[in-house]
């Protein structure tokens, strides 16, 4: 039996970087909001202490500290013929779990979106004829522009402290920034990273070849830093430890560094943990919700009545709860009906490994956002035209990490063991670097997420489905970049390189990136989007839904700079919907 | 090595407890969608292990695994990871990427888990370890790096009275 508690004004589902934004911003205006957030409480001293945190084997190998697939998995196929079978140990991507969410392990890359990349239906069409546009393609304009955005990407690199240099400032083009980026009202809180040996080629040879290059921005931080809500930082140590990873150092933006000192002293918030959320509840006309269902650690249901519920996961779980709680239509894909669901989009990974004769890269010595960047092959910066695909990627040496279990680099036709393995890693481990490219992937008709009917959680719940698979758009843009990476790695300098493309059906066993997007998408047609341009349920107005989960399709960058920036946009609309609640955009 | 795989064998891992072990399991997977198998890693060394006994038994005329000369480790040890050995009632594949897996977690993981003794792994290779801070070495590009590894306890020398 399920016991039901008094009536808050917010509930928050999850707290990771939306929900701890969310709550602090709306419990500063005297609101009573809790937080439910499934995994459990983490900060920086407890958890990621120094003498524990730089730990391979227990994060990045056994994967301590994300979402365990017992508690929670997904299925997975290739396409709509096959059958889907649970991830039951996660490769491709990797949910976080508990407070700070996965912005507690990831590697802090913070981009904007090109203003290209918010109209790239109608861009593309316009530019070079609607005979560009994939097969089967699901590609929208999104309902919100660069411009609309703009000072919302600020505020969220003044809470990250994000480090960088800008290229665009009000339309003043500065070089050695990223030349191509939309007009930016201001630089960068904090000046960019150092950066090592390989990156300083990578500069030289690109900048030869009549490229941009730019050292990529960073959540990183290149300095001490105080944020614009209080919170103090450090400055990173290059220690090589950030993805998969909590920060010792309070270096790298997260909501523990950035957000939660200032939120729990807000009188009017309280956050519930190992509490996870089943279900957002619905008035019988379906069109209010009047709180969410959850069950705390001893198993006990609760319902949790409030005023307002933001939906604040990961994307991909964003969606389940929707689906779960019958919010929205799902989508079929065999109809093309539906709109919960569609439009699932991921990235593609592709580059040239360079093998060099001589050299100390010193891999060791990184962070998650270490690198320089170019973005001459991003959006539409190049003529598509001769090429026949849409999209782009961001082309970037780097060095993340020098973690011996997973990085121990030999050149190609080394024996994986033995004295001759021996030899060779121990040879090659400094003299290896490589130029890779993060590309964007489009929506497809047969890209989707929905509900498996077989498998379960521990809840009883259907697991949700994800049926996915690169298509050629995405098969052709991806190589053309490897290719370009490939260039430039020689150029660089190196005797030996080995490209990289997209081969075979899409895997979910080797690591790609947690860059899964769309299945609740924001739109300007409730018949093909979820969420209005404010992320609010075009069924359900008191329900508002952030994150990754609003892209349309996915740019050729990572997406948690633009989730930060559609956070704050929204957080203005809520501010405005509480005045007099209802629909903020009339479908 | 059989220290670390011990331990983890002990542990959590050992028996896949944070891994979504659900039925069903399907007979054909395909590729694509990873782990399928419902065996956890106990069970795997247990059965893979005692099918290897089984054939060194009857290939070798009675001679177990260990006391093969180096040249017949290898050349068995190849034919597992190829899949051309074929093991009775067991996938030799599996049990050669399983311990193969094993292995090189216990050669490069930090000391504390019983591998990686002397920090050997991290000494081939010229991986510092866990110093967690290398402004210094970013500051110099394109040096050579020449302090000692740090584990999670720190170094041996700090404990017998070196100098570190």
């Amino acid at each position: 039996m399920s016991r039901r508690l008094p009536s808050k004004d917010v509930v928050i589902v999850g707290l990771g970087w939306t929900g701890s934004i969310m709550a602090y911003e709306l419990a500063k205006t005297g609101l009573d909001v809790v937080a439910i957030e499934r995994g459990p409480w983490r900060d920086t001293a407890s958890d990621f202490n120094i003498g524990t945190a730089p730990d391979e084997l227990r994060y990045a190998i056994r994967q301590d500290m994300f979402l365990r697939p017992k508690q929670e998995s997904i299925t997975m196929r290739n396409n709509l013929s096959q059958t889907a079978l649970p991830i039951r140990k996660w490769g491709s991507f990797l949910p976080g779990n508990g407070v700070g969410g996965a912005g507690v392990h990831w590697n802090g890359q913070t981009w904007r979106f090109l203003p290209d990349d918010f109209r790239i239906r109608s861009h593309m069409t316009e530019k070079y004829g609607a005979a560009i546009m994939p097969e089967n393609n699901l590609i929208q304009d999104w309902p919100v522009s660069y411009a609309d955005l703009e000072p919302h990407y600020d505020r969220f690199e003044r809470v990250a402290g994000i480090s960088g240099k800008a290229g665009n400032i009000n339309g003043k083009i500065i070089p050695g920034g990223n030349t191509w980026e939309g007009a930016r009202s201001r630089d960068y809180p904090t000046p960019p990273l150092r950066q090592g040996y390989a990156q300083d080629l990578f500069t030289k040879a690109a900048t030869d070849r009549g490229l941009h290059p730019f050292p990529r921005p960073s959540a990183n931080l290149s300095t001490a830093y105080t944020n614009t809500y209080g919170c103090r930082m450090g400055p990173c140590t290059y220690c090589g430890f950030c993805e998969w990873f909590g920060c010792a150092n309070y270096s790298k933006a997260s909501p523990q560094t950035c957000v939660l000192p200032v939120l729990v002293r807000e009188k009017t918030f309280e956050a519930r943990t190992n509490c996870e959320v089943t279900k957002v509840n619905l008035a019988t006309d379906g069109k209010t919700a009047t709180g969410v269902m959850y069950v705390d650690e001893q198993g006990q249901e609760w319902e949790q009545p409030a005023d307002l519920v933001l939906v604040c996961a990961f994307s991909l779980f964003n969606v389940r709860l929707l689906l779960l709680s019958g919010i929205g239509k799902p989508y079929d894909p065999n109809t093309g009906e539906g709109v919960v669901g569609k439009n699932y989009a991921y990235q593609t990974g592709t580059g040239s490994t360079a093998y060099f004769e001589d050299a100390k890269f010193n891999p060791f010595a990184a962070a998650g956002s270490l690198g320089v960047a170019l973005d001459d092959f991003n959006s539409d910066n190049f003529d598509h035209g001769p090429l026949g695909f849409v999209g782009g990627a961001s082309i970037t040496c780097a060095y993340t990490n020098g973690r011996p279990i997973s990085y121990h680099p030999t050149p190609p036709g080394t024996p994986t063991w033995g004295s001759a393995w021996k030899k060779a890693v121990k040879e090659t481990y400094q003299r290896v670097t490589s130029v890779g490219a993060q590309g964007s992937v489009m929506s497809y008709r047969g890209n989707y997420l929905d509900l498996d009917p077989t498998y379960k959680d521990p809840l009883g719940r259907p697991l949700m489905r994800m049926t996915f698979d690169y298509k050629d758009n995405e098969r052709k843009m991806s190589g053309f970049m490897a290719d370009r990476c490939d260039e430039i790695a020689k150029a660089m300098g190196a005797k030996q390189t080995v490209v990289k493309k997209l081969v075979g059906p899409w895997s979910v066993v080797p690591y790609q990136t947690t860059h899964n997007t769309g299945g609740a998408i924001m739109g300007s047609d409730p018949k093909t989007s979820v969420l209005n341009r404010y992320l609010q349920s075009w069924d359900v107005s008191n329900v508002f839904v952030m994150g990754a989960s609003a892209f349309p399709q996915n740019a050729g960058y990572n997406p948690t700079g633009t989730v930060g920036a559609l956070t704050y946009w929204a957080l203005d609309a809520i501010k405005t919907y509480l005045k007099a609640p209802g629909p903020l955009v009339q479908a | 090595m059989t220290f670390f795989i011990d331990r983890q064998l002990t542990g959590p891992y050992g028996g896949y407890d944070w891994l979504y072990m659900q039925g069903p399991f399907s007979a054909n997977p395909l590729p694509s969608q990873g782990l399928q198998s419902p065996l956890v890693p106990r069970q795997q060394y247990r059965q893979g292990l005692a099918a290897l006994a089984s054939y060194c038994k009857t290939t070798f005329a009675g001679r177990g695994f260990a006391e093969l000369s180096a040249d017949e480790q290898d050349k068995l040890l190849t034919g597992l990871e190829k899949g051309e050995v074929k093991l009775p009632n067991f996938d030799s594949r599996m049990l050669f990427q399983l311990v193969y897996a094993n292995t090189m977690e216990g050669f490069f993981a930090d000391p504390i888990y019983g591998g990686n003794r002397d920090m050997v792994g991290w000494k081939l290779v010229g991986f510092p370890g866990t110093r967690y801070d290398y402004r210094d070495v970013i500051a110099k590009p394109n040096q050579v790096y020449t302090l000692p590894p740090v584990g999670l306890q720190g170094r041996p020398a700090w404990t017998v009275g070196e100098k570190p």
